[in-house]
């Protein structure tokens, strides 16, 4: 029981990234995938951000910065502010990601007129807007 | 004259600013611009990966800071005979196939010429990228970019592309996520990012289960980008149905790309020591290696569309410089740096030929192929080099590569890989006599000769050539570049 309540962040972060893993390849709907796929990253989003918390820090701002605090500074106090900024560059990503995802599964259902993925399958296995090939 | 300490970001910022200047000249001027553009861009990073791996070759590896910021609070470009070979690879390969893009490109896409080359281009920077930097997490970004490109480039084309393009972007998503996710561990345990950083740091770490599971992590995310197999399932549809002109570029490349940063992560990350002697993986992916191999040669047999069939030989020649790496000793190592070269460059003039052939044929059935010896001989002449380098031909560069991996294979006692390697070289000259059988000794509907237009015969004719130069100066590679690039200590 300490084992899980004192590591909890990293089950949460795992349960989150499964539940979206399991719908990205289970799941038959397309849409229903991309939204499994954003589940997956926020996952590992949440893993970064976690990593960054300390008990008791505060925002990594430090007051009066410039030239004024002559105090020193314990980076106890503050909570890691690094993950959190790469993180910012994972959401980039991950909302491109998004978009083009979304921009092919609308190109997928003007073709097929349909988002599951095992219609789309028997369609092109019958040839149907495929004729290109 | 430019300095010689900026040559590394030129490398990656050339083709980015000219993604952007392609973009620009599509949309004001014409879009007969768009291409002169793109060569140019890579022809100026061709150039300026070339002039750093000289640099490198006379006076050891070299390191950039972006910025001035010093590592590992920045981020740092560094260059050494390993990646120094694979730059010079990633923009010659897309130079030759950007020249041969021409007529295809015109062909499947007239309308979106203005769209295609600055993704083309940001594909390659993605690709530079990733082979340039010094630093983990700019690594995932970069392979970011390149996959979100890919991912474009392929659905661009054909319908039945959109499908296989959706699956490539959800299994490479999980790829990539799985590396970030890889990285992670390792900054918990380290607090750096740096590759350079935490290659000091993490010896001290070997023994920590959180070490061995960002290792495992990022092995993985990588083997889901390189179609190791079995996590191959996205690549032949997705590089079947993706233009041919897309297919020409991402083919040679991504595969290979992805092979370095595995190299990079087990030997810079990491040392041979825990990656080998530590961790006790080694056996078995050797025999996934072999099974990749096997089970790749035997898919390429069962195809009856040709573009297919040479994807599933990608899925092959992915086993072939998994397993080489992972041999745990020099011959294996060098075998599969070389061969990241040589593969490039004969998968490049298999697919060219096959744009060509499909370009003139219209289609991409074996049958389609009666009598094509007749009527395209010189792009023939110049896949059958392909072919031969493919099966292991001397004095094609092929053959060399595979030398190296079978006297690993060999000194290491494993003979699954070895017995895998024969299988395969076997099995690529029943495929390949195949085509001749049916290209050669068939009749012609139309017997007149219609070779492919000179823009693609021109860079076919060029790889085909200098398949058999590297064959033959293939020794010189190995003693310039590559022993400096097989990691000490093994």
């Amino acid at each position: 029981m300490e084992f899980l309540l004192s590591k909890y962040n990293y089950w949460l972060y795992t349960l989150i990234m499964m539940i979206g893993l399991y719908g990205m390849l289970a799941k038959n709907n397309l849409v229903k995938k991309i939204i499994s796929m954003g589940i997956f990253q926020t996952g590992i989003i949440v893993f970064y951000v976690s990593i960054g918390a300390k008990s008791g820090g505060t925002i990594p701002i430090i007051e009066h910065g410039q030239g004024a605090a002559h105090g020193i500074i314990n980076p106890a106090n503050y909570v890691n502010p690094l993950p959190h900024v790469l993180m910012l560059t994972a959401i980039v990503v991950s909302v491109g990601t998004l978009g083009v995802a979304l921009a092919l599964a609308l190109r997928l259902y003007t073709e097929y007129n349909t988002l599951h993925e095992d219609e789309i399958i028997e369609r092109i296995n019958q040839g149907e807007g495929g004729s290109d090939d | 004259m430019i300095d010689p300490g900026q040559l590394p970001i030129l490398i990656v910022i050339i083709p980015l600013f000219g993604a952007f200047a392609v973009s620009l000249a599509g949309c004001c001027l014409s879009k007969r611009w768009c291409l002169p553009l793109t060569v140019l861009a890579l022809a100026g990073s061709g150039w300026a990966a070339l002039a750093t791996l000289n640099q490198v070759i006379a006076r050891g590896p070299l390191n950039y800071r972006l910025g001035g910021w010093p590592p590992p609070m920045g981020i740092e470009y560094v260059v050494d005979h390993l990646n120094g070979l694979v730059l010079v690879v990633i923009t010659v390969v897309a130079l030759l196939a950007a020249v041969a893009s021409k007529r295809s490109v015109e062909a499947e896409m007239p309308n979106r010429i203005n769209l295609y080359y600055p993704l083309y281009l940001l594909l390659v920077t993605g690709l530079l990228g990733m082979t340039i930097t010094g630093d983990a997490f700019n690594l995932y970004v970069l392979l970011e970019i390149s996959a979100l490109t890919t991912y474009a480039l392929i659905a661009v084309g054909r319908v039945r592309a959109l499908h296989a393009g959706f699956n490539y972007l959800i299994l490479g998503t999980i790829g990539a996520s799985l590396y970030l996710l890889g990285v992670g561990h390792l900054y918990i345990m380290t607090g750096s990012l740096n590759m350079a950083d935490l290659a000091v740091i993490l010896p001290d770490l070997y023994n920590s289960p959180a070490v061995l599971t960002g290792f495992i992590l990022i092995l993985v995310g990588i083997w889901t980008k390189m179609a190791f197999f079995p996590l191959h399932t996205w690549l032949p549809n997705s590089y079947t149905y993706a233009p041919d002109a897309t297919s020409c570029l991402i083919a040679p490349l991504m595969t290979k790309v992805s092979v370095y940063i595995m190299l990079r992560m087990m030997f810079s990350l990491f040392t041979p020591a825990y990656v080998f002697h530590h961790l006790e993986v080694a056996a078995p992916i050797v025999w996934l290696a072999a099974a990749a191999i096997v089970g790749g040669s035997l898919l390429a047999l069962t195809q009856k569309d040709f573009k297919k069939m040479l994807t599933y030989l990608i899925v092959a020649e992915v086993g072939y410089m998994v397993g080489g790496a992972w041999l745990a000793n020099r011959y294996g190592i060098t075998g599969a740096i070389l061969h990241i070269l040589n593969d490039a460059l004969m998968t490049l003039c298999l697919f060219l030929a096959a744009a060509a052939i499909i370009y003139k044929v219209g289609g991409r059935k074996l049958a389609d192929l009666k009598g094509i010896f007749h009527r395209m001989p010189l792009t023939m002449a110049a896949f059958m080099v392909g072919a031969l380098s493919m099966i292991g031909v001397p004095p094609t560069a092929g053959f060399f590569s595979k030398w190296y991996l079978i006297l690993g294979g060999i000194q290491a006692g494993r003979w699954e890989f070895v017995a895998a390697l024969l299988f395969s070289s076997l099995v690529n000259a029943v495929i390949f006599f195949r085509i001749v059988e049916i290209g050669f000794f068939e009749k012609p509907e139309s017997g007149e000769v219609a070779e492919a237009p000179l823009s693609m015969l021109v860079p076919l004719l060029l790889v085909a050539v200098s398949l058999v130069v590297i064959g033959i100066y293939s020794g010189e590679i190995v003693t310039t570049i590559i022993q400096h690039a097989v990691p000490e200590g093994i």
